[in-house]
């Protein structure tokens, strides 16, 4: 969506609004609801594509808070926009500071009220604006980014120069080019594993990017995978814990989006990626040493079972979880180190890469 | 030394009423100066009262209380009653347990016969002067003035000087004059409190009162009707004591047990009579004088046995819920009112009527106990609070569910104040001193039906206030957020500043709109009397500092008090 559409929606949000209140009635803001219950997937499309469900914020008493400051971050945005500026999510928390009685006590509160705007004009956040302040993900590998220095000259950024160091993904990937020989790209859950391959050189040895997503994809790590593995044609593996978080919260993320950021999945999400591992029976195929399931850990199989459409989906995604749901326990990548610290990358990483089969979809 | 039964028999002998009460005043409610005072003009005030709406008089009460050194002050107490004829003067002021009131049943304020000559006998045993009453009858007659003292070894009375006096402007009435040691101070148990208390209670009588100070504070009267002359009525048999049964059966004119029971109790006609004299094994032709203590014994329990229809109830006169409610907002500046007569109920054959009203909220005190006002017969309870029936009925009714905060087991707290009236035949007190009502279950059991009928009326509008609180507060709230959403709607539409304050006002029309009128509360009592509610308020610090009970007491101890409250 270009700038002046950007500005003309949010006019014309505020202008619905001030209709209303001049013709003395009450006023109601419209937006998507931001959650999996109000997604749908299917192969076809391969990512969790928004439905029709809103939600409507009448002004009420309970609701004036929130609507007036909806109505002020709006205000914001459409400043940040109209000055070519940006805000953190943090800063803009910070800006509400000044607006007296309808200031954010705490920053979750103005993330969500940012959230549901850009929902309601299924916009990037960046394109309103605001960007966010979380770690976008460590790149090392024979890659080369084509950026921009900060007064717009072109630089060329090599990927293998960082030594025992890494690339850092910035908040904003839509303009980069890239320049690789690799083939393919392994997305690695902890850092703690990306450390390792990186200092025993493995995308060397295996010809790939390596890209650590520090836990759950950032919207810029996913973009970054995504326009990569589109304009290269790589395959994109993902190695993550074998437990549920990472298989549906990281894993599923990656792929296929998340219900909160619905409006903008069809950009922001990997639909080639294939889980390369840990799966349940990585743990009993390399006898890797476990953790019992905890309470949260069952909580999450039901929850994501009953209510994830990705995995309503996936035959193989069920029998996994009710495989681990009946092995009663987890495991960490880092537990490989059980049978030596390089074992990893000696043995299972090799071992797996050459047979798809015991990948999941 | 061994001693003979011979020697110790020279030691034992009668104990008159009168030198029983010397030792034991505080039976009688004069533990203290202070309260002496207070129990004086009591009993003077009850018995003026009790005599003009026997004689069916409109009551003038003059009170008037001289210091004369620091311990010592004179009462004076005067009515437009009917007087006493001369014979009975003596008998009346110095003879303990002489009345009219105690062998007949009807709901009046005294009751023992006890009252006012133990305040004579009081004066005198503190100062060792005589009383002085001053009695007119009729505007024929001249006034007879006494001095009078008690023989406390034999309980008769005395007449040191009598004279006769021409009493002018006055038609009838008494005059009682009595030098006492006593000790005035003002607060929740001063004599002011009781004045003002039982004008609450009495709108028919003016109370004139002059304090030590010589300020003198009048009670006009407010209604020019007497409440309805208190019917005598025969006891009822189940009311009455195996001692008190032969005793009657002793003096009974009757000539057949029939006939005994047929006229001196009511609700025992032929039949009844018959059926109790069946289920005591007795023929109804029996001689009364013929019973014996073992006969006597079988009647009692044959009495009980026979199922008899509860006493009539038109012998008691309630003051009535608007007239309690009326007195209850000259006394306090509230937001709510709220009263309840109960209708007629028996406890031991004696009909009684139970009364509450309620004042809730204004500019009582939110965070401590509530306010308790006793009454009995019209008669003000300013002692042994916690000893009271009244007070357990309180403490054993949930007021969380009307709105008040309570412990378990205590008085509610709350900006509140409860008044408690009954009335009966035959009020049971703890004591002589009539201080305190007796628990029986069928009085606590009245008394927590009204409390709970105010109570209900109560929870609705504390409910209503929380509500309106609720509302006023989401208003004030809206108000706080309304500024917001115009100046945010000015900063993306570019509206010029003057658009602000038309959005305002919109927003404020929508959301009123929406929300509806919002209902006013707060107090408006056109009836209060500040100066009057200021009567006894004074000198708080210094209450119940006579009063053994309750403060002091802990809780361990209360409660153990509540228990063996309840095993009574």
């Amino acid at each position: 969506m270009t700038k002046s559409k950007v500005l003309q929606s949010i006019q014309g949000i505020a202008q619905g609004v001030y209709d209303k209140i001049s013709q003395k009635k009450q006023p109601q803001l419209e937006m998507p609801i931001r959650a999996l219950s109000n997604v749908s997937y299917d192969d076809k499309s391969g990512f969790f594509k928004l439905l029709d469900k809103v939600k409507t914020r009448t002004l009420t008493a309970s609701t004036i808070r929130t609507f007036a400051q909806t109505l002020r971050m709006m205000g914001l945005s459409k400043q940040l926009v109209e000055t070519d500026d940006i805000a953190t999510k943090r800063e803009a928390y910070y800006v509400s500071k000044n607006w007296g009685e309808a200031r954010f006590r705490e920053q979750p509160e103005s993330d969500a009220v940012m959230d549901d705007i850009e929902a309601s004009l299924s916009v990037n956040r960046e394109q309103i604006g605001f960007i966010a302040d979380e770690h976008g993900g460590d790149v090392a590998g024979s890659l080369v980014v084509n950026d921009k220095d900060e007064t717009g000259k072109p630089i060329k950024i090599d990927c293998t120069k960082f030594g025992s160091g890494a690339y850092s993904i910035p908040t904003s990937v839509e303009e980069l080019k890239f320049e690789t020989k690799a083939k393919f790209i392994l997305a690695i859950e902890t850092k703690g594993m990306f450390e390792r391959l990186n200092r025993h050189g493995y995308w060397k040895t295996a010809n790939c990017i390596l890209i650590s997503m520090g836990g759950v994809p950032s919207r810029a790590c996913r973009r970054f995978i995504r326009k990569l593995s589109d304009e290269h044609h790589l395959p994109v593996l993902v190695f993550c814990d074998s437990d549920p978080y990472g298989f549906f919260s990281i894993y599923r993320t990656l792929k296929v989006g998340s219900g909160n950021a619905a409006h903008i999945n069809e950009f922001f999400c990997v639909p080639q990626a294939r889980f390369l591992g840990v799966t349940p029976q990585d743990i009993i195929d390399y006898k890797l040493p476990t953790h019992p399931l905890k309470d949260v850990d069952y909580k999450k199989i039901k929850d994501v079972i009953k209510n994830d459409p990705f995995c309503h989906h996936s035959k193989e995604w069920q029998k996994a979880l009710e495989q681990m749901a009946k092995m009663k326990v987890r495991a960490e990548q880092q537990a490989l180190a059980a049978w030596g610290l390089n074992f990893v990358i000696d043995r299972y990483l090799p071992e797996k890469i050459n047979s798809p089969k015991t990948w999941l979809p | 030394m061994i001693k003979t039964a011979e020697e110790l028999a020279k030691k034992q002998r009668d104990i008159s009423i009168a030198e029983f009460f010397e030792k034991n005043r505080h039976l009688l409610g004069f533990d203290n100066p202070r309260k002496a005072l207070l129990t004086a003009v009591k009993e003077g005030v009850d018995n003026a009262l009790d005599a003009c709406e026997e004689a069916r008089i409109l009551p003038e009460i003059n009170i008037e209380l001289i210091q004369l050194s620091e311990t010592r002050f004179r009462v004076v107490m005067e009515d437009n009653g009917p007087g006493i004829i001369k014979k009975q003067i003596p008998n009346i002021f110095a003879k303990l347990l002489y009345g009219s009131k105690f062998h007949k049943l009807s709901a009046s304020r005294g009751q023992q016969g006890i009252g006012i000559s133990a305040a004579g006998l009081y004066a005198q045993l503190t100062t060792g002067k005589p009383v002085t009453i001053k009695s007119k009858t009729s505007k024929e007659q001249p006034a007879v003035v006494m001095k009078l003292k008690i023989d406390t070894s034999a309980n008769k009375p005395e007449i040191v000087e009598e004279t006769t006096e021409d009493w002018e402007d006055k038609e009838h009435g008494t005059k009682i004059e009595m030098d006492m040691e006593a000790s005035y101070q003002k607060g929740r148990q001063s004599v002011d409190e009781y004045l003002k208390q039982t004008a609450i209670v009495n709108p028919h009588a003016t109370i004139i009162y002059t304090d030590p100070s010589a300020a003198q504070i009048i009670f006009p009267r407010a209604v020019e009707e007497l409440p309805p002359e208190p019917k005598e009525i025969k006891p009822h048999p189940y009311g009455v004591e195996l001692g008190r049964l032969i005793r009657l059966l002793e003096v009974t004119e009757a000539k057949t047990l029939q006939q005994f029971l047929t006229t001196e109790f009511v609700r025992v006609g032929a039949g009844t009579a018959k059926e109790i004299c069946q289920n005591s094994a007795l023929l109804p032709n029996t001689k009364p004088a013929n019973i014996s203590r073992e006969m006597a014994e079988n009647l009692h329990r044959g009495i009980n046995k026979t199922k008899i229809i509860a006493p009539p109830t038109d012998c008691i006169s309630p003051i009535g819920e608007s007239q309690l409610e009326k007195g209850l907002r000259k006394e306090i500046n509230a937001e709510f009112y709220a009263a309840t007569t109960r209708p007629p109920a028996v406890y031991r054959g004696n009909p009684f009527i139970v009364e509450a009203s309620i004042a809730y909220g204004g500019e009582q005190e939110a965070d401590s106990a509530i306010r308790i006002m006793r009454f009995a017969n019209r008669v003000p309870l300013q002692y042994q609070q916690g000893a009271c029936a009244i007070t357990n009925a309180i403490q054993n009714t949930s007021w969380k569910l009307y709105g008040l905060q309570q412990s378990k087991g205590s008085l509610p707290s709350g900006p509140c104040t409860i008044v408690v009236h009954m009335t009966s035949v035959w009020v049971p007190f703890t004591s002589e001193s009539k201080e305190a009502l007796a628990h029986y279950p069928e009085i606590i059991k009245e008394v927590k039906l009204a409390l709970q009928e105010v109570g209900r009326k109560l929870a609705s509008y504390v409910n209503k206030k929380r509500r309106i609180g609720e509302e006023s507060k989401k208003r004030s709230y809206i108000e706080k957020y309304i500024p917001h959403v115009a100046e945010a709607l000015k900063e993306l539409l570019g509206l010029p500043e003057a658009r602000k304050k038309i959005i305002e006002d919109n927003l404020a029309e929508i959301l009123e709109h929406v929300r509806g009128e919002l209902e006013e509360i707060g107090v408006d009592n056109p009836d209060y009397d500040p100066e009057l509610a200021e009567i006894g308020q004074e000198d708080q610090e210094a209450d119940y500092e006579d009063d053994e009970s309750e403060v002091r007491m802990n809780k361990k101890d209360k409660q153990k008090r509540l228990i063996e409250d309840e095993n009574d």
